[in-house]
C-alpha cells in the first residue's frame, strides 16, 4: 500500500477509529458512560446537530457553504411550536416548511442571482433570525401540551429515541442519495469542477438549488426537534450552530473545497464532537479536574486544530505522491 | 441617469451594462446619500450633533474590525475569529490594569494593559495567518478554530465573571471627546486612512491584491505570498484588539460572553456591501467605511421611525444580498 492510499484510508476511517477509541475510553473510565440514560441523552441532543451537519455536508460537497442553518433552526422551532397546536403533523410540517422556505431563498440567491453562497446564506441568516423574532414576538413560544408533539423529541421507538431514529433515517437516505443516484454523483461533480460539470451537461443549477433546499429543510427539522425537546420554540437559539456543523463536517474528513466527502463520516464527526463534550462532563464528575464550559470550548477548538493539521499533512502527502 | 444609459443602448448593445456598472461602483454612496436625504425629511432631530455621535460611536467598532477584514478578504481569505479576539483583548486589559501589581501607578497599569491586550490580539491574528500560510488550511476552517476556542479562552481568563471598572485613564479611548470628537471616531478615521493608503500606495498593498487576484501567479512573480498572508491576519487581529478595548471602555465593563459577539458577520457584511470582492483581488477600504455607514444608517432609520429591530434585521439582509447582487452584475 503506498502512501497516498494510506493517507486516504486514514482520512476516511480516522474519524471512525477516533470515535471508537473515545467510546472505549469512556466505557473503561466512567461507570455510567454506556448506561441507557446517558446514551439516549447524548443521541437525543445530538440528533439536531446531526441533521444540520448532513445538510451542511451536501452543501459543502458542492463547494458551497450554508451559514443560515442555525437561525433557520430557530425559525423552524418557532414555526413548529406555533403549528403544534393543530396537531403533531402540523407541528412537524410547520417547522420543516419554514426551513424549506429559507432553503428555497438560499437556492434562488445562489443559482439565479449568482450570489456567493457565503454572502447569500449570511443574509438569510439575518433574515431568518429576524423572522423568528417577529413571529415569536421575541419570547419563547410554548408547544401544545396535548397534541403529542413533544413525542417527536421525547418519545421512544422500541429502544431508540425518536430524534435519533429521524437522524438515522435521514443519514441512510443521504448515503443512498449520494452514492447510488445520479443526483448524488452530480453533487460531487459540481464540487469537483462547476464549469466542467456544466459543460458535461449536468443539471448544475437544479442540483445546487436542491442541495440548499434540502439543507434548509433539515435545519427546519432540527428546529422541530429543538421545540419538542425544550417544550418551546426558541427564537434566539441556534447561534453558532452553523459553525459547529461546519466543524463536524471538517472533522468527518470532508474538504471544504468540495468534490469529495462522505455522509457516514460526517455523522461520526458529529458524534465525536458531541461525545467529547460528554466525556469532559464525566471527567468533571470524577473530580480530578474541573473544566468549566469555557475550557470545554477551548478543548473543542484544540481538537479541531489537531484534526485540521492532520488533514493538511495528509492531503499534502497525498498530492506530493500523486 | 437612466435616460443616459438607455439612449446609449441604441448605439451600443452592451450599454445597459453601464447602468449596472455605475450603480455597482457608486451604489453604496448613492444609497447612503438617499438615506441621509430621507432622514432629513422624515426623521425628527436627525440633523443634530447627537444623532451623528450616536451613529458614529455605534459604527466605529464595526469599521475598525472591517478595515482589517477588508485586507484579509483582499487576499482571498476570511477571518471568522475577530469577535472572539475582541473578547480576549477585552478580558485581558482589565485583568492587568485592575491588578494590584502596579501599586497606585494607574497610567503605567493602563499602558501595560492596553499594550498586552493588543499584543495578544495581534498574536491571535498571527496564529490564524500561520495556519493559513504555513499549512494551507482554508481560511474559514483556520479561523473557525479561534472562533470556537477564543471566546472560551476569554471566559476562562475571567472565570466568566463580569469585570466592572471605572478607570477614566483607560476609558478615555471610548468616552473621551477632544474638540467634541469621540476618541474612537478619531481612531477609526486614522485606521481607515492608513489602511487605504497602504492598500493603494505601498508595495505591501500591491502584494495583498496580487495574492488575492492569483496566488500562484503572485508567487511566481516573486511576491512573498506567505508573509503577506501572515501580515494581513495579524493586522486583522490587531484591529479586533483595538475594537475590543473600545467596546469595554464604552461599557465600563467587560463581559467575555458578549464582547464582539456576531462581529464577524457585521464586518463581513460591511466589506461585501462596500464593494470588495469576496474572492479577493479587489478591495476598497473607503467602500468598507461606506458599507458600514450604510448598514448602520438603515438600522437607525428603521428604528427611529418605529420599525422593530427584528424587522430591521430582514431589511439588512435584503440590502446585503442586493448590494452583492448588484456588484455581481458588473462582473458578469
Amino acid at each position: 500500500m503506498n502512501r497516498a492510499q494510506y493517507a486516504r484510508l486514514v482520512g476516511t476511517y480516522g474519524v471512525l477509529i477516533a470515535l471508537a477509541a473515545l467510546i472505549l475510553f469512556g466505557w473503561w473510565r466512567y461507570d455510567n458512560f454506556l448506561s441507557a440514560f446517558n446514551v439516549t441523552t447524548v443521541v437525543r441532543y445530538n440528533a439536531m446537530f446531526a441533521l444540520i451537519a448532513l445538510g451542511m455536508c451536501f452543501v459543502i460537497m458542492t463547494g458551497g457553504i450554508d451559514l443560515s442553518v442555525g437561525s433557520t433552526a430557530a425559525l423552524g422551532s418557532v414555526a413548529a411550536a406555533m403549528a403544534s397546536h393543530y396537531g403533531m403533523a402540523a407541528g412537524i410540517g410547520g417547522g420543516v416548511g419554514a426551513g424549506l422556505l429559507v432553503g428555497f431563498v438560499n437556492g434562488l440567491l445562489v443559482t439565479r442571482a449568482n450570489i456567493m453562497p457565503f454572502i447569500a446564506t449570511l443574509s438569510t441568516l439575518l433574515a431568518a433570525s429576524g423572522a423568528a423574532l417577529l413571529l415569536s414576538k421575541q419570547t419563547s413560544v410554548p408547544i401544545s401540551p396535548t397534541s403529542g408533539f413533544m413525542l417527536v423529541g421525547h418519545g421512544m421507538l422500541w429502544i431508540i429515541p425518536v430524534p435519533a431514529a429521524i437522524a438515522i433515517i435521514a443519514y441512510l437516505l443521504g448515503a443512498i442519495l449520494l452514492n447510488y443516484t445520479s443526483t448524488g454523483r452530480t453533487v460531487l461533480a459540481i464540487g469537483g469542477g462547476e464549469d466542467a460539470s456544466r459543460l458535461m451537461g449536468l443539471p448544475v443549477a437544479r442540483v445546487t438549488f436542491l442541495v440548499y433546499l434540502a439543507s434548509g429543510g433539515l435545519a427546519g427539522m432540527a428546529g422541530v426537534l429543538l421545540a419538542a425537546l425544550g417544550f418551546a420554540g426558541q427564537p434566539t437559539e441556534g447561534v453558532g450552530w452553523e459553525l459547529f456543523a461546519i466543524a463536524a463536517v471538517v472533522v468527518g474528513g470532508t474538504l471544504l473545497t468540495g468534490g469529495s466527502g462522505s455522509v457516514l463520516t460526517t455523522l461520526a464527526g458529529v458524534l465525536l464532537l458531541g461525545i467529547l463534550f460528554n466525556v469532559l462532563n464525566f471527567e468533571n464528575g470524577k473530580g480530578w479536574i474541573s473544566l468549566s464550559a469555557a475550557w470545554q470550548s477551548v478543548v473543542r477548538g484544540l481538537f479541531l486544530l489537531a484534526v485540521v493539521l492532520l488533514q493538511a499533512r495528509l492531503t499534502r502527502q497525498h498530492t506530493r505522491s500523486a | 441617469m437612466i435616460d443616459a444609459a438607455s439612449s446609449r443602448s441604441d448605439s451600443r448593445p452592451a450599454a445597459s451594462f453601464d447602468l449596472f456598472g455605475f450603480l455597482a461602483r457608486y451604489g453604496t454612496l448613492i444609497a447612503l446619500l438617499l438615506l441621509i436625504v430621507f432622514n432629513l425629511f422624515f426623521t425628527r432631530n436627525f440633523a443634530t450633533l447627537q444623532t451623528l455621535n450616536v451613529n458614529l460611536t455605534q459604527v466605529c467598532t464595526i469599521v475598525i474590525v472591517a478595515t482589517g477584514m477588508t485586507l484579509v478578504i483582499a487576499t482571498g481569505g476570511i477571518d471568522l475569529s475577530v469577535g472572539s479576539i475582541m473578547a480576549i483583548a477585552g478580558a485581558l486589559a482589565p485583568l492587568i490594569f485592575l491588578s494590584p501589581v502596579f501599586g497606585g501607578n494607574v497610567a503605567l497599569a493602563v499602558a501595560v494593559g492596553m499594550a498586552a491586550a493588543i499584543l495578544a490580539a495581534t498574536l491571535c491574528g498571527l496564529f490564524n495567518g500561520w495556519l493559513v500560510a504555513q499549512f494551507r488550511i482554508q481560511p474559514i476552517v483556520a479561523t473557525l478554530i479561534l472562533f470556537i476556542a477564543g471566546r472560551g479562552i476569554a471566559q476562562a481568563m475571567t472565570n466568566s465573571n463580569l469585570q466592572v471598572f471605572r478607570v477614566p485613564e483607560f476609558q478615555w479611548i471610548g468616552l473621551g471627546r477632544p474638540l467634541g470628537i469621540p476618541v474612537q471616531v478619531i481612531i477609526m478615521v486614522a485606521l481607515v486612512i492608513i489602511a487605504a493608503w497602504m492598500l493603494r500606495r505601498t508595495r505591501f498593498g500591491r502584494s495583498i491584491l496580487a495574492t488575492g487576484g492569483n496566488e500562484r501567479a503572485a508567487e511566481l512573480a516573486g511576491i512573498a505570498v506567505k508573509r503577506t498572508k501572515l501580515a494581513v491576519y495579524a493586522i486583522s487581529g490587531f484591529c479586533a484588539g483595538i475594537a475590543g478595548l473600545v467596546v469595554i471602555a464604552i461599557n465600563s465593563a467587560s463581559d467575555a460572553n458578549l464582547v464582539g459577539l456576531g462581529m464577524e458577520l457585521d464586518a463581513i457584511a460591511a466589506v461585501a456591501v462596500g464593494g470588495t470582492l469576496l474572492v479577493g483581488g479587489r478591495a476598497t477600504i473607503l467602500g468598507t467605511l461606506l458599507g458600514a455607514l450604510t448598514i448602520q444608517l438603515v438600522r437607525y432609520t428603521l428604528l427611529a421611525n418605529g420599525v422593530p429591530d427584528a424587522a430591521a434585521l430582514i431589511v439588512k439582509a435584503a440590502i446585503i444580498a442586493f448590494a452583492v447582487w448588484l456588484q455581481q452584475q458588473r462582473r458578469a
